[in-house]
């Protein structure tokens, strides 16, 4: 095993621990990157959106050399009920080109292409090696104790990039504390399967190569707090489900039995009827936001991605921001090496600078919204049904006036929910949302 | 298709050792509703009747973790899987 000293060890190949490898290999610093699979990629999971334009400020042009799925060009949403679906969605052909909005991509592809690009910036990758510990000396981390023989490594910074299942940061650095809570994590599983090409498109009504996108929440999540998802690939479909692990473990259920629950839904039956399986992925997902936000830095070590809880649930964004946690992480150590100055006052930048971005901001908007839904499973089952209940009256035609239809739609409605329980939901949703 | 035949369709590099370890089974005694055995998306755990004890599928763990929060007692030792060894996922 090497025994050299490091400017930085990087533990974990993802886009947090990849993008700030590459951010600081590409400016001279001598990087060492540990990832426990066989290669960046084979341990990670996500539904399959990449976003662009963080992408970009780390890989610039990326979209020119990287395994891609398919651009996105048309991003629905469906509120189901056990029979029906209400949609909505938005697509645009100004996503169908340059610069692009977003890709569907497979992780395990991905990753390993940004692992390349890493390499050949210059930093070492080094797979198959568990990071086990974190080595401190006065109160200062120094290093990681890898799980091969004689496996210390010396640095003078760590950045940690282990993923949602954060173990060294609970555990060897104490900077979360405890385990994390139910209503902080989803339990999330995805099926790959299987479809020609031709079949996807005609099954989407897409142009040659183009992608779609689909959330549903409703009787798709069996109205827990979570979502379900369809991306196109390629020549594959990803379909997945995901809830609140405080839902599924008082609710009792198995989120593969909820897959199964979701794919012979209705409306979904028919997406991915003839598939053939390819694979079956399990992972979590960090759903505390900002309440759930370790600090971010520490003598000589600082924190990103999800093992930071970096994740955007209710806008289903997470690699971006891994990526822009990672770069700023980065540029913030490229200066610590200028200064010379390695100290928890140094890093700190990197919290201030990340503060003053979308990534907190954003999970600073929506800091309470987590909790209120997690004490209010009901509106994601109650207002799927509120939509079926209308759209069925709009859309069914059987000589009834118009304006007694109308009438029909409210009382059904009010039925199911009060008027001032409607307004007291609205005005709640308003004040952790708007 | 049955859990165990996605599993199968999963590529692994398994360990001859568990890397999920029980540090306490007499807290399972004492766990009501026992979260390892459902929440786990490939149903690692299963509650024996016969043993009285909790038996630990580890092969076909797709390493989310989720067993180590959802336990409620926290008896469950989540290491990750030696460098190399467990799930190599070919998509992701």
């Amino acid at each position: 095993m090497v025994q050299e000293k490091f400017d930085v060890i990087v533990v974990g190949a993802g886009p947090a621990g990849l993008g700030a490898a590459y951010i600081m290999a590409n400016a001279g610093l001598k990087v060492i990157v540990f990832e426990r699979g066989e290669h960046p990629g084979s341990k990670n999971v996500m539904g399959g959106v990449l976003y662009r334009q963080a992408t970009e400020d780390v890989f610039p042009e990326f979209w020119k050399e990287a395994p891609l799925e398919r651009p996105v060009v048309e991003s629905n949403y469906w509120l189901t009920t056990d029979d029906a679906v209400t949609k909505y969605g938005y697509r645009s052909q100004e996503f169908a080109g340059e610069p692009y909005n977003s890709f569907t991509v497979f992780r395990s592809k991905f990753d390993r292409w940004m692992g390349r690009k890493v390499e050949q910036a210059g930093a070492l990758v080094i797979c198959e090696t568990v990071v086990e510990d974190i080595i401190k000396e006065d109160g200062k981390v120094v290093g990681v104790k890898t799980g091969r023989p004689n496996g210390q490594v010396y640095a003078d910074v760590v950045v940690i990039a282990e993923g949602v299942n954060s173990i060294l940061t609970q555990e060897a650095l104490g900077m979360q504390k405890g385990y994390l809570a139910w209503d902080y994590l989803a339990v999330a599983v995805k099926e790959v399967i299987a479809l020609p090409k031709e079949k996807i498109e005609d099954r989407f009504g897409l142009e040659d190569g183009k992608g779609a996108t689909i959330e549903i929440i409703g009787e798709a999540t069996k109205g827990m707090v979570g979502t379900a998802f369809i991306y196109t690939n390629m020549e594959s479909i990803s379909i997945g489900v995901g809830a609140l692990m405080s839902h599924l473990v008082n609710r009792k259920l198995n989120p593969n039995d909820l897959l199964e629950n979701l794919k012979a839904h209705p409306a979904i039956k028919p997406l991915i009827a003839g598939g053939e399986i390819k694979e079956y992925l399990g992972h979590m997902i960090p759903e505390g936001g900002y309440k759930a936000m370790p600090k971010l830095y520490g003598n000589g070590v600082v924190i990103v991605g999800d093992a930071a809880q970096l994740v955007n649930g209710l806008h289903r964004e997470g690699s971006n921001l891994a990526l822009i946690s990672g770069k700023t992480a980065g540029e913030v150590i490229i200066k610590a090496f200028e200064k010379g100055d390695f100290s928890i006052n140094s890093l700190a930048e990197y919290q201030q600078r990340l503060a003053d971005s979308f990534v907190v901001k954003d999970l600073q908007k929506y800091q309470h919204s987590s909790g209120y839904f997690e004490e209010h499973p009901e509106l994601f089952y109650l207002y799927p049904h509120l939509a079926s209940i209308a759209n069925k009256e709009f859309f069914t035609i059987d000589n009834i006036p118009k304006k007694e239809k109308q009438r029909i739609i409210m009382r059904k409605v009010f039925e199911q929910r009060p008027k001032w329980e409607l307004v007291k939901d609205l005005y709640k949703l308003w004040r952790v949302l708007g | 298709m049955r859990l165990e035949d996605k599993l199968f369709l999963n590529r692994y590099q398994s360990d001859k050792h568990s890397h999920l370890r029980i540090t306490d089974r007499d807290a399972c005694l004492k766990c009501d509703f026992k979260p390892c055995t459902y929440i786990c998306p490939s149903k690692v755990y299963a509650w024996s009747e016969e043993e009285n004890k909790i038996l630990t599928a580890y092969e076909g763990c797709v390493e989310c973790g989720s067993c180590r929060y959802a336990c409620p007692p926290h008896v469950i030792d989540w290491r990750n899987p030696r460098g190399g060894f467990g799930i190599q996922y070919k998509f992701g």
